[in-house]
């Protein structure tokens, strides 16, 4: 088995080993796409190996180490890698997904300056992902949390010489880096409570330490945690930070913000499922970010014009299942539908990049229109993704939805299945707007362009996988055993089927009426300024926590501690004013202080004697 | 019958002759002169000390020390009027008012 | 006796110190200072230093006198450098010096009225042991004190050569700034 280990830590190596050799070498174009794609696509074909070796066994464990970080006291922290079926999973989605948006990424950015830099980001990218999924320990997953935080911010300022991709990044990691310092705050709090931070450890000792009626400290801890997945994976109210966050480049919006970044969350929970059985109220509360969020996000999916825009809601929306998904308790069918996710989201954004590509950076759907014959790959491809999303039958968005109402059922929790069906209806009803506004219709822009044959590679692979995606890998249901769910109703079992038509069909009604893009009503458009500015979270948390900040600072502008210093500062400076004026250069002047000073000592001689 | 006092008197009157003469005038030559009479009030309270304090045996300490204050005074007048000629040379004139670039 | 002597002696030496740093004329002042200088050697002989006041008129008043007076004739403009001199000094622009002279004055009176009264005036020369002799200054000066001599003549060296560098210098500097105003 060490020559599997010897596999496994590879993994993560051999991106960061390309960054580093791109950050040191100024390679051609043509090398630096060998080499970056070549180290990605590699980790792929180590991973479907891994896949391949454990495709029968379902209780296996592979560890390797890669050296000691840090050992004082009790605590050793190692870089200790840790594959099982979970991250198995994850690591074929990322290498998988990552090496076909590397692909793809040849063909989009071939014409960008800063290639070299993309590459080197995006491979640092993946392998700070690859470390998160595959640590052993909790510290070095936040090493692995920190590093895609940081190549995100870098990639969604990536053109930053405009100031608004900069106020994107700026704002992506100021949000997520909330999350992340509750998260830091509950690694704290695990260590002090169970002096370890080794991830197997932790769910073992938790229940030695823990239990279920006296479960404060667990739920503590895991309401931090949560708070750290909630900043990652854009769930309300760390959610707005995503919208903006498509200000990079297409291909980053479609790895990090769509297919593997955003996910870290959701492993971060399904990793301590043990731990957060311990603590039920978390939980429900997961279970309720999750419906709330799906329904935010559907919902403002659902007016936006920026092509994007929408992907971008309709992530948050997908996230959102699959915290409704863990907080029922299902996590094997989170990370399925993640999974599934992975491929028809990244599908979708790499469509709309193919798009964006083909029509001159052009991001608004009421300008495109009949692009059906003109791009027919990439209709093609924008179909099965859409068609994955709504999760018509037999798409791999199909099988994870289906699976995650059904556990929903399963749990009791029936008014969230309810709010959970809504919110595909109205993902059905986005997805068909979507693609009709797009693909249908009247032609306006003509493409001058077609996608390079690395980008239509890419998308026919991934449009494959979104069709046939959708299996559910062993390992994980006997890591993650699901709940029985054998009491549906027929309309528990058939609604959910049926209703993605009937939302297809409601919005063909619609665009045949052509009555998308415009309001009739001033309620109607009052809200649909609400929910095209994502419930107004931006205005809320303006109102809330900014504008009283910057309040708070425009007080505090002269700052209240800085004007002890300041005080100090201003006694030097009328010292040194008063002395200076003794410094005249004149030579009388200064023989008379010399005689004051004389006077001034025998006065004080004086009256000493006078006193006696 | 002189009293001690009488010439400690004397001594701190020309003393403080010598400071105003120090203060007030802005001629180098001048202020040499008042140094000199600062001085001079000096040594006489070393002679008076050299005299009122050789009750039983003669003691000619104050008297050495006016040699050096003497010689003391010579060397500096010395170097004082050499000063003087040389500051003449460069500004053709004696007021040392004007001689403040120490300042900056 | 003596005290009238010292009295009027002591009156002189203050006036003429006054009259010295108030003249005008440059001449004028140290021809007040010489008196000056007679007058102290005068009180250094009532005080039974002869010797000290022989060399008190050798030095001061020729010596260093001789060598004020050269430098003044270098430097003396006649009426021009008096009005410079009105110009820079008269009594009005010199109160603040009078007055902090002044209080230095009363200040160091109060101080000698302050002493114990016996320890002051019980003293008086007639008590005393008879005046020291040339003869015994020049025993303490070649015996312990030899030392004080070695150091009065590296201090007389010292200020001949700082003296010559000084005025040979600026000499030097003169002829510079003319060339560059050439």
């Amino acid at each position: 088995m060490t020559n599997y280990s010897n596999l496994l830590s590879l993994i993560p190596l051999l991106p960061i080993l390309s960054a580093v050799i791109l950050l040191f070498s100024n390679p051609s174009r043509l090398w630096v796409s060998i080499l970056a794609v070549g180290s990605i696509t590699s980790v792929a074909l180590i991973s479907s190996f891994l896949n391949y070796v454990y495709w029968q066994q379902t209780d296996f464990i592979l560890k390797a180490s890669l050296g000691n970080w840090i050992s004082i006291a009790e605590l050793s922290i190692s870089f200790g890698l840790y594959l099982d079926s979970l991250s198995l999973v994850m690591i074929t989605i990322i290498s998988g997904v990552g090496a076909l948006i590397h692909l793809y990424s040849t063909g989009f950015m071939s014409q960008d300056k800063s290639f070299k830099r993309y590459f080197i980001y995006l491979n640092l990218f993946v392998s700070a992902m690859l470390f998160l999924v595959l640590a052993d320990n909790l510290l070095l997953l936040y090493l692995g949390w920190e590093g895609v935080g940081l190549c995100s911010y870098l990639l969604i300022g990536f053109w930053y010489q405009d100031k608004n991709n900069n106020l994107a990044a700026n704002k992506a990691f100021l949000m997520t880096r909330i999350g992340d310092t509750a998260m830091a705050i509950g690694l704290f709090l695990l260590f002090t409570h169970l002096g370890t931070l080794d991830i197997q450890e932790i769910q073992v000792k938790a229940h030695t330490v823990w239990s279920l009626s006296d479960n404060t400290i667990a739920s503590i801890c895991c309401l931090l945690l949560l708070g750290g997945a909630v900043g990652k994976s854009a769930q309300f109210p760390l959610q707005n930070w995503l919208p903006d966050a498509m200000a990079g480049p297409t291909p980053v919006s479609a790895l990090i913000h769509a297919a593997t970044m955003v996910t870290a969350g959701i492993y971060l929970i399904a990793r301590n499922s043990q731990l957060f059985q311990l603590a039920p109220d978390v939980l429900y509360v997961i279970a309720l970010i999750g419906t709330f969020t799906l329904l935010l996000g559907a919902s403002a999916a659902m007016v936006q014009s920026d092509l994007k825009r929408i992907l971008a809601y309709s992530t948050i929306s997908q996230l959102g299942y699959m915290f409704l998904a863990l907080g029922v308790g299902a996590s094997a069918s989170a990370v399925f539908h993640l999974m599934t996710h992975a491929f028809f989201k990244a599908l979708l954004f790499l469509s709309a990049g193919a798009l964006i590509y083909s029509l001159h950076h052009e991001h608004n759907i009421f300008k495109m229109g009949g692009l059906f014959k003109k791009l027919p790959v990439v209709t093609v491809s924008f179909a099965i993704g859409c068609s994955a999303l709504a999760s018509l039958p037999f798409t791999s968005g199909f099988f994870s939805k289906e699976l995650i109402l059904e556990q929903v059922v399963a749990s009791g929790h029936i008014t969230l299945w309810w709010a959970a069906v809504l919110g595909a209806f109205i993902t059905a009803f986005y997805s068909a707007r979507l693609f009709f506004i797009v693909f249908l219709g009247q032609a306006q822009l003509s493409p001058d362009t077609t996608p390079t044959k690395s980008m239509s590679l890419a998308l026919i692979i991934l449009c494959l996988f979104s069709l046939l995606g959708g299996v559910q890998p062993s390992g994980l249901i006997s890591l993650m055993p699901p709940l029985h769910a054998d009491n549906l109703t027929n309309l528990q079992h058939w609604l959910p089927i049926i209703l993605p038509f009937i939302a297809i069909s409601f919005a063909w009604w619609i665009f045949k009426k052509s009555q998308f893009g415009r309001t009739h009503t001033s309620l109607l458009q009052g809200i649909h300024q609400l929910l095209k500015s994502g419930w107004a979270f931006d205005h809320i948390y303006q109102t809330i926590f900014i504008q009283p900040f910057k309040y708070l600072c425009q007080l505090n502008q002269y700052d209240v501690i800085d004007l002890f210093y300041r005080f100090i500062e201003k006694v030097s400076c009328i010292l040194n004013n008063t002395f200076s004026q003794f410094q005249n250069g004149q030579l009388r002047s200064y023989n008379a202080s010399l005689v004051i000073f004389c006077i001034l000592a025998f006065a004080w001689f004086i009256s000493g004697e006078l006193i006696k | 019958m002189i009293p001690v006092s009488w010439i400690l008197f004397l001594s701190l009157s020309l003393f403080s002759i010598g400071i105003f003469g120090v203060l007030a005038r802005r001629n180098l030559l001048f202020i040499l002169i008042s140094l000199e009479l600062m001085l001079n009030a000096v040594v006489i309270l070393f002679i008076a000390g050299s005299r009122y304090h050789s009750s039983s045996i003669a003691n000619s300490d104050g008297q050495i020390m006016y040699l050096l204050v003497l010689t003391l005074a010579a060397s500096e007048i010395a170097v004082g009027l050499s000063l003087v000629i040389s500051m003449y040379r460069q500004h053709h004139h004696l007021d040392i008012d004007k001689l403040n670039k120490l300042r900056d | 006796m003596l005290e009238t002597i010292f009295i009027m002696t002591a009156t002189i030496t203050l006036i003429s110190a006054l009259l010295a740093i108030t003249a005008h004329n440059v001449v004028h002042a140290l021809l007040y200072l010489v008196v000056t200088m007679l007058a102290i050697s005068l009180i250094f002989f009532i005080l039974g230093s002869s010797f000290a006041a022989a060399l008190q008129i050798i030095v001061y008043a020729g010596a260093i006198m001789v060598l004020f007076i050269f430098v003044t004739m270098m430097l003396h403009q006649g009426e021009k450098s008096l009005a410079q001199e009105r110009h820079l000094f008269h009594f009005s622009t010199s109160i603040t010096a009078f007055v902090l002279c002044s209080i230095l004055f009363c200040e160091l009176a109060f101080i000698l009225f302050l002493a114990p009264s016996e320890t002051l005036n019980d003293i008086s020369i007639a008590q005393l042991a008879p005046a020291i002799t040339v003869k015994q200054i020049g025993q303490q000066l070649y015996g312990p004190y030899s030392l004080l001599v070695v150091i009065s003549a590296l201090m007389l060296l010292s200020a001949l050569i700082t003296a010559i560098h000084i005025s040979k210098n600026a000499a030097s500097i003169e002829i510079k700034t003319e060339e560059s105003n050439l």
